[in-house]
């Protein structure tokens, strides 16, 4: 399913984070991250709830400031944000029509700009739905919705935050089949943030594994998830595997993994998110395993 | 009859007027989630510079062009000081502006004195079935309706009024789309500051303005505004226009020292009866 291109050596960068700092008041959230993106390119990054991904999209996309390092965005870059982030009160045409606005004064015709033709081509379902008010849609037209308004700034990188939270796993495959197509078709760059670790690694080609703020593992998207360390921690494979050395490390019979939370669950709750942190010890000794075997 | 046509377009008129001031404090509100106290203030900074330039000798149209303009002056710096600084809570906002309006008072008292100033409105009454009616209230009505359909036609047809929509809905949205909440929220304060000072121009011909006139137009404004539970303006116009030809029924049939009390009293029933409506909405979905 790994859709998009290996990145060439020759091609430069599109998103280049280096020792990347962010911090909220003395709290940490990100501590000397550094990651990249090719064009082209379909890049996960997985990890539990509270490791900062969604504050990573968030300085990626330049709502928050870095404390220390360097965000270079080379690309026009767009975001679908955690939990979809409906203008409720405004109707499905003007939630993508306002995905333009950060084009306003940038040469091409605002006729051109505005146009929602070639969204609704390639999110179809959406046609039906345009006058309908946001606010009062399901939750998987709501995606489609936010991955259309995104794309209406037509940008070069696309950031999509939880793609998958509270939704059927039914829908989320129909995202995902949409999003490789954006991606084979025009070429559009995916960050993909996900906790369902085994949709992001399916999906994209390199994943990066983000724990307590840190880059606890990063690789081939197929490496990652042949490590057996990361299966426990992440994809919830831990009764397929041999159990670990230590056995208080091991989420048991009766815990499901971060995968299958992620697809039973149809909202997050404080228990998932609960649960993903007492896994965090676990998982970062998962991913830096997985690190140790790259290496 | 013609008593009741009198005192029903008197009424609108003077509906309209807070109206204006109600669709200032709906749209700030609509936009930042601030509920603007210094709305008032903007209608009298509007009457009083109007007056002054006609006492200059500016001719009509143009002074209250310019007491609009310095209205929304006035509003954009109102608004400068309530919200310009990122992170400020839309209560704490209130509470600046709030003291802005008792500021003004000084900055008024100082520059047109305490005592109310009235202008010359439009001359001239035209007879409608029998009733005579200054011209003046007709062209509030007119100026309003005129207004009111331009909000209209921002709000469901242009990108920028969808914007504006989008900033009050869902403002984190509106940041990843790339639309700046606090430019927006500059443009409201700015839009109410004229509306503000619209009403004040149009009212100043009909009632006194002096610098504490504002307590009575933001009382009748917010009103009108929880009439349109402070975010649909269209139903703002209607709760003015009810409580404006209401205000001018008691003080025609009755006594006109009980015009506000009794068209409050009026309000404040509406607002019940809309809560108990909403009450038992939620109770059926719940």
């Amino acid at each position: 399913m790994n859709a998009s291109q290996p990145p060439r050596s020759d091609v430069v960068d599109v998103v280049e984070v280096r020792d990347l700092v962010v911090r909220y008041g003395a709290a940490t959230a990100l501590d000397n991250v550094s990651l990249r993106v090719a064009p082209g390119e379909m890049v996960a990054l997985v990890g539990p709830n509270g490791a900062g991904k969604s504050t990573l999209v968030n300085t990626l996309t330049g709502i928050l400031t870095p404390a220390s390092g360097s965000v270079e965005v080379r690309a026009r870059i767009a975001q679908v944000p955690e939990g979809r982030q409906m203008f409720g009160d405004l109707t499905v045409d003007d939630n993508l029509r306002l995905g333009a606005w950060q084009l306003r004064g940038r040469g091409e015709s605002r006729r051109k700009q505005r146009d929602t033709s070639w969204v609704y081509e390639l999110l179809p379902d959406l046609v039906r739905v345009r006058d309908r008010k946001a606010g009062g849609m399901s939750g998987g037209q709501q995606q489609m919705v936010a991955v259309g308004r995104a794309l209406m700034s037509r940008p070069e990188v696309l950031v999509i935050d939880e793609l998958s939270l509270g939704l059927a796993p039914l829908i989320v495959a129909d995202l995902a089949e949409h999003l490789t197509e954006l991606n084979r078709e025009q070429g559009t760059a995916v960050v993909l943030i996900e906790q369902n670790a085994r949709l992001a690694l399916d999906l994209c080609s390199r994943a990066y594994v983000l724990e307590a703020g840190r880059i606890a593992a990063e690789g081939d998207s197929a490496d990652l998830a042949a490590s057996p360390d990361i299966a426990r921690a992440y994809l919830g494979e831990a009764q397929a595997l041999p159990a670990p050395p230590d056995a208080q490390d091991d989420p048991g019979p009766h815990d499901p993994g971060p995968r299958d939370r992620a697809m039973a669950d149809p909202a997050p709750t404080p228990g998932t998110a609960g649960t993903a942190r007492g896994n965090q010890d676990t998982a970062v000794q998962a991913a830096r395993a997985a690190t140790r075997e790259a290496k | 009859m013609s008593d009741f046509l009198v005192y029903l377009i008197t009424g609108l008129g003077t509906g309209c007027g807070i109206a204006l001031i109600g669709s200032g404090l709906v749209l700030i509100h609509r936009v930042t989630r601030v509920v603007n106290f210094a709305q008032g203030t903007f209608a009298v900074v509007g009457a009083l510079t109007a007056i002054s330039l006609l006492d200059t000798g500016l001719p009509h149209g143009l002074s209250e062009v310019l007491g609009v303009a310095v209205a929304a002056v006035v509003g954009l710096l109102v608004g400068v000081i309530a919200i310009g600084r990122r992170g400020t809570s839309p209560q704490a906002a209130l509470m600046v502006t709030l003291g802005l309006g008792i500021l003004a008072y000084a900055v008024e008292v100082m520059l047109w004195g305490d005592q109310g100033r009235s202008s010359e409105g439009l001359s001239g009454a035209v007879t409608v079935f029998g009733a005579r009616i200054q011209t003046h209230y007709l062209l509030i009505i007119g100026v309003t309706a005129a207004v009111f359909a331009a909000l209209a036609g921002l709000f469901g047809r242009t990108d920028a009024g969808k914007a504006l929509s989008a900033c009050s809905s869902n403002p984190y949205a509106a940041r990843v789309v790339g639309i700046s909440v606090t430019r927006m929220g500059l443009i409201a304060f700015a839009i109410g500051g004229a509306l503000g000072g619209l009403a004040g121009v149009l009212l100043a011909p009909m009632n006194s303005m002096a610098f504490d006139s504002d307590v009575a137009l933001i009382i009748n404004g917010f009103a009108a505004a929880v009439v349109g539970s402070m975010h649909h303006i269209g139903r703002t116009l209607a709760g003015a226009l009810f409580l404006g030809v209401a205000e001018a029924m008691v003080a025609g049939y009755g006594s006109a020292t009980y015009q506000t009390v009794v068209a409050l009293g009026l309000v404040l029933a509406l607002m019940i009866g809309q809560a108990a409506r909403t009450h038992s909405v939620v109770a059926e979905a719940g």
